[in-house]
């Protein structure tokens, strides 16, 4: 016994430590990455983000240098916390909860402390540096806008969130993303790719050389310099035109589908949200609940889009063969369909053919018209579906798929949708009248109806709208957007309807809107709208909507403009979309009384009456 | 040296693994970019292969001497140890913190590496006297002073690491038939000192009377009588227990609390106190299966193992040569102590077998509390790990302490 104890002690021991080194080595494996995080530091080589420009070679956004205050909290020493909260100007107990964060994160890795210091902030803290220990700066860029305009369109850029950190393998604590607009977009594009530099660290953590002579190192790459389909000028004008409104403006190129012009109101400065403003800023925005300025209208706003679907009616009936140009239609201030149904219409020369009937916006013909496709089926289902199929190619009822991360799908109805809504009667064209002339159910954004323009403009085909225009100079080649997307409408039929429109300038309801030497098509609207006040459904004043293209013959531009509660359509969508026009296809405005009695017509009035919390009056 | 002069090859060679894969890695945690070459004097690993070198020069001296020369001198190298340890109270030098070199010029001594070689022959020299008999109180008395009279020279310098050391005479003091007793009151009393701290006085209080609670139920027709000395067995137990609290909390420093505290899991601050015990786990650990190759160690080229090529060289050994080169070195020491017992049972004379034991638990326990330290399931102690750590000192104690073994066993036939 004595013999053997010491022999088993020995042995024993030597069985715990290769259990323990068993453990240790090959069962365990997070000391792997400890080990990695411990002896070799990762530093990141963040690259330049790409710069954007406007389709005439404008730049429109560039970079700035920014300072990120970041720490290692485990190399921290003791230092004057008041001292550096009053340079970095936030409260000491901010500081502390920021470094207690970082601490809980990690307390070997760096941490943004505080993100995005400007070159004039982060020049006051320069000097003072060496003496907080675990203290670093990064060096970032952040975006630096060339113009106060587009800010919703062009996006902006923050910092990655904890779970978007965690879904993705690229991003990591602190680097900034795009978050709307194109920013968000073409992220990919833009950002570049960062460089990855592994450093060898010794325990007093100075750094000792490249890890492994730098053979898994790699350079950063530049952000890609976008090009977008946007006309700054135009751009800036539509805010301009647009400020004390709130709507929206998109124009189109018909030959190729680019976006002239995505314009929404209310606007904001671009700047707003750049850096460490950013975040008191988006919140100011985000809680803005009556004029909801982070909503892009020209892209989610749904609007009933009244009567320049007329000409979408006519279209469709003109294909469907259930009347003809020269088919004439009675109208008695209005159709009677029903014994106490009628829709009513204002005054104007009848019965009229299909051109002055769109001319005049008669709703009587169209409503007859509609009657008459949708009861050319054995059923209203069926005939609801050969309208909305109609439709849909035109880019209605469902999203446009352009390249700009919000949109609506807008709503046509078809067979299906009466028939959960009419679950236990049999329905007939005669329940969904309305839709003839752009109301009822149907629902469009801004960017469908200049885009179902374009195709009129085009005769009967569109390209999907899109906002990029070149990367780095090279065009895009994406055939989503180069790819002409045809209508179920004959071209020839087009030809009555853009007669129509011109008619509609002429002699029609835009007469007092038509441009010196430009032939010009478009349609007024004016759509009823209602909100909900207290529950109780209250209607408010129309909006003024106006679709248009010019010129008649090469169009080169197609516009919707929707200005909410502007009353009837030429009032003010017709006035700004004769403005754009003018100023995108001549480059100047010769009709100064008109842009200022827009510039110096407000709305805002308007906008507060369903919130006054008293009785308002509407459409005066 | 005549016919009856048969070292043992077979703990030679291993020696010689051992001090070789030994430079192999000091090399590597000392490598820098000065370096010239394998052999440059101006480097930690140049400096190992000199006192490599040297050592071999030690071992021929000490073959040579005739075994009785041991056994004859025993009380006076005994004696010149102590008073080379007392010495450095007043000639020594210090070295981060600890008053235990004398200096030669650039080149310095550490005189407690060798007192464990004259304390082990002291010691069998007493024990192997006739008269001696390891059952009599007086004489474990005695015993006790001659192995615990270096240590208290060598803790307060401070180096309660090398002081710990001298538990290793618990080998060969069991062996001549020191009371099991003693063992199980030395595990009881650490037991109760780990469980202390661990969970604190109330609970070793009720973890006592359980125990003693369980005993009296299994034994109650037959010690019913021996009642009176459970009760005064476990009021000693709670009392102990309680004293722990005290002395942790009023004696101990807070750095030695800090130890104790990391090892039982109540701290964990990888930058403070445990820096040393994570940075070497995480550079073990990081080591896998195989490695990260010689010389490849990020963790041992960064420096995050404060005195790796010291206390904390087996650390290098687990990174770079991964779990087979470190449980290789395990089996190797195991091998080694256990060859040395069994050529201690083999020795005919008493004084051989008690030498033979000392050195085994020597071994035995630096291997134990570096290995165990260095692995982090011990609290930090700054002992060297035998003919593989850095030093001079270390290395020629070492060599010293195993070759006179070998050369008492080489002539085992003739005493």
């Amino acid at each position: 016994m004595r013999k053997f104890f010491p022999i088993v002690l020995v042995s024993l021991t030597g069985l715990i430590f290769l259990i323990r080194l068993l453990y240790l080595q090959v069962i365990d494996r997070s000391y792997e990455a400890l080990s990695r995080n411990n002896a070799v530091s990762i530093k990141y080589d963040y690259p330049q983000r790409g710069y954007i420009f406007d389709r005439d070679g404008n730049l429109l956004v560039a970079n700035q240098p920014s300072y990120d205050v970041m720490a290692i909290p485990r190399e921290i020493k003791e230092f004057d916390t008041i001292e550096l909260a009053s340079l970095l100007n936030i409260t000491k107990e901010k500081l502390i909860e920021r470094l207690d964060k970082a601490r809980i994160y990690s307390p070997r890795l760096r941490s943004v402390i505080i993100p995005q210091l400007t070159q004039d902030e982060f020049a006051l803290l320069k000097e003072k540096m060496r003496k907080y220990k675990g203290f670093y700066i990064q060096k970032r860029s952040l975006r630096d806008y060339k113009v106060n305009h587009s800010a919703s369109v062009l996006g902006y850029i923050s910092e990655v969130t904890q779970s978007e950190v965690k879904e993705s393998s690229y991003y990591k604590l602190g680097d900034l993303t795009g978050r709307s607009g194109v920013e968000k977009q073409y992220e990919s594009l833009l950002r570049g790719v960062k460089g990855v530099n592994y450093v060898q660290k010794d325990r007093f953590n100075r750094e000792i050389g490249p890890y492994k002579n730098g053979i898994y190192d790699t350079l950063s790459v530049k952000g890609k310099d976008i090009t977008l389909t946007l006309d700054q000028e135009l751009q800036a004008y539509g805010e301009k035109l647009m400020q004390n409104k709130h709507g929206g403006i998109v124009a189109i190129e018909p030959k190729s589908g680019e976006l002239l012009s995505v314009v929404t109101a209310p606007f904001y400065d671009p700047d707003l949200l750049v850096g460490r403003k950013r975040s008191g800023n988006y919140t100011k925005l985000y809680y803005d609940s009556i004029n909801k300025p982070l909503l892009n209208r020209g892209l989610q706003a749904m609007y009933p889009p009244g009567s320049p679907f007329k000409a979408l009616t006519g279209l469709v009936a003109l294909e469907e063969g259930v009347t003809d140009i020269n088919t004439k239609e009675s109208c008695s201030h209005g159709f009677r369909y029903g014994r106490n149904a009628k829709m009513g219409c204002h005054a104007h020369a009848s019965p009229l053919a299909l051109t002055p009937a769109l001319a005049n916006s008669c709703n009587a013909y169209f409503a007859k018209t509609y009657k008459r496709i949708i009861e050319k089926y054995p059923t209203a289902h069926k005939g609801m579906d050969v309208w909305y199929n109609h439709l849909s190619s035109f880019g209605l009822g469902n999203y446009l798929g352009n390249d700009l991360p919000v949109g609506q799908p807008g709503r046509i109805p078809d067979g299906d949708y009466y028939d959960k809504w009419y679950p236990n009667t049999r329905w007939a064209a005669t329940y969904t009248l309305s839709n003839a002339i752009g109301q009822g159910e149907i629902l469009a954004t801004p960017i469908q109806m200049a885009n179902f323009t374009a195709a009129i403009a085009n005769r009967g085909y569109y390209y999907t709208p899109h906002i990029l225009k070149a990367i780095d100079g090279e065009p895009i080649k994406d055939e989503k957007f180069t790819q002409k997307k045809k209508t179920s409408i004959s071209k020839e039929h087009f030809e009555p309807i853009v007669e129509g429109m011109h008619q509609v300038y002429t002699s029609g309801t835009a007469k007092y809107l038509q441009i010196p030497n430009i032939e010009i098509c478009g349609k007024t609207g004016t759509a009823e709208n209602f909100t909900r006040i207290d529950g109780k459904r209250t209607q408010l004043t129309d909006h003024s909507l106006f679709v248009a293209f010019a010129p008649k013959d090469d169009p080169k531009i197609a516009i919707a403009v929707i200005v909410e509660n502007g009353y009837w359509g030429s009032r003010y969508a017709g006035r700004i979309a004769s403005l754009m026009i003018e100023k995108y296809l001549k480059g100047k405005i010769t009709r100064k009384d008109m842009e200022q009695w827009i510039l110096s017509h407000s709305l805002e009035e308007e906008y507060l009456k369903p919130y006054s919390g008293e009785e308002f009056k509407i459409n005066q | 040296m005549g016919k009856s002069f048969l070292p043992d090859w077979f703990t030679i060679f291993l020696y010689l693994i051992l001090v070789l894969f030994g430079w192999v890695n000091i090399y590597s945690a000392s490598l820098n970019d000065a370096a010239t070459g394998f052999f440059d004097m101006n480097q930690i690993y140049g400096k190992q292969a000199l006192w490599i070198g040297l050592s071999l020069v030690l071992i021929v001296i000490m073959l040579s001497l005739e075994a009785k020369f041991y056994y004859r001198f025993s009380s006076i190298i005994y004696l010149v140890s102590l008073l080379s340890l007392l010495g450095l109270f007043i000639f020594g030098k210090t070295i981060s913190g600890a008053t235990s070199w004398y200096s030669f010029g650039s080149f310095s001594l550490q005189p407690s590496e060798f007192a464990k070689a004259a304390t082990a022959l002291a010691l069998a020299k007493y024990l192997s006297d006739i008269q001696i008999n390891i059952k009599s109180f007086k004489n474990q008395l005695s015993a006790f002073l001659i192995i615990i009279l270096p240590a208290l020279i060598i803790i307060p310098q401070p180096d309660p690491g090398s002081a710990l050391v001298y538990l290793a005479f618990f080998f060969p003091l069991y062996r001549e038939g020191l009371s099991g007793l003693y063992l199980i009151l030395g595990f009881s009393l650490l037991f109760i000192f780990v469980f202390t701290l661990a969970v604190g006085s109330l609970w070793v209080s009720v973890g006592v009377l359980a125990i003693a609670l369980l005993i009296l139920f299994f034994n109650r027709k037959k010690k019913r009588k021996h009642i009176s000395r459970y009760v005064f067995l476990g009021g000693l137990a709670i009392l102990f227990s309680l004293s722990v609290n005290y002395i942790f909390e009023n004696v101990f420093e807070q750095r030695h609390r800090d130890r104790f505290n990391l090892v039982l899991g109540k701290e964990v601050d990888s930058k403070g106190i445990g820096y040393n015990t994570d940075q070497s786990e995480i550079a073990i650990g990081s080591g896998g299966l195989w490695g990260k190759g010689w010389t490849k160690g990020t963790q041992t080229k960064g420096g995050f193992v404060p005195e790796q090529h010291t206390d904390y060289i087996f650390s290098t050994v687990g990174e770079e040569w991964g779990f087979v080169g470190s449980a290789t070195l395990t089996l190797l020491f195991v091998i080694l102590i256990i060859r040395l017992i069994v050529l201690a049972e083999r020795q005919k004379n008493q004084f051989s077998r008690i030498y033979g034991y000392s050195v085994a638990g020597i071994l035995f326990i630096h291997f134990a509390i570096n290995v165990a330290m260095v692995i982090g399931i011990f609290p930090t102690v700054g002992i060297p790990l035998p003919f593989f750590s850095y030093g001079g000192s270390s290395l020629w104690g070492f060599t010293v302490l195993l070759f006179i073994f070998i050369r008492l066993d080489a002539a085992r036939q003739e005493i």
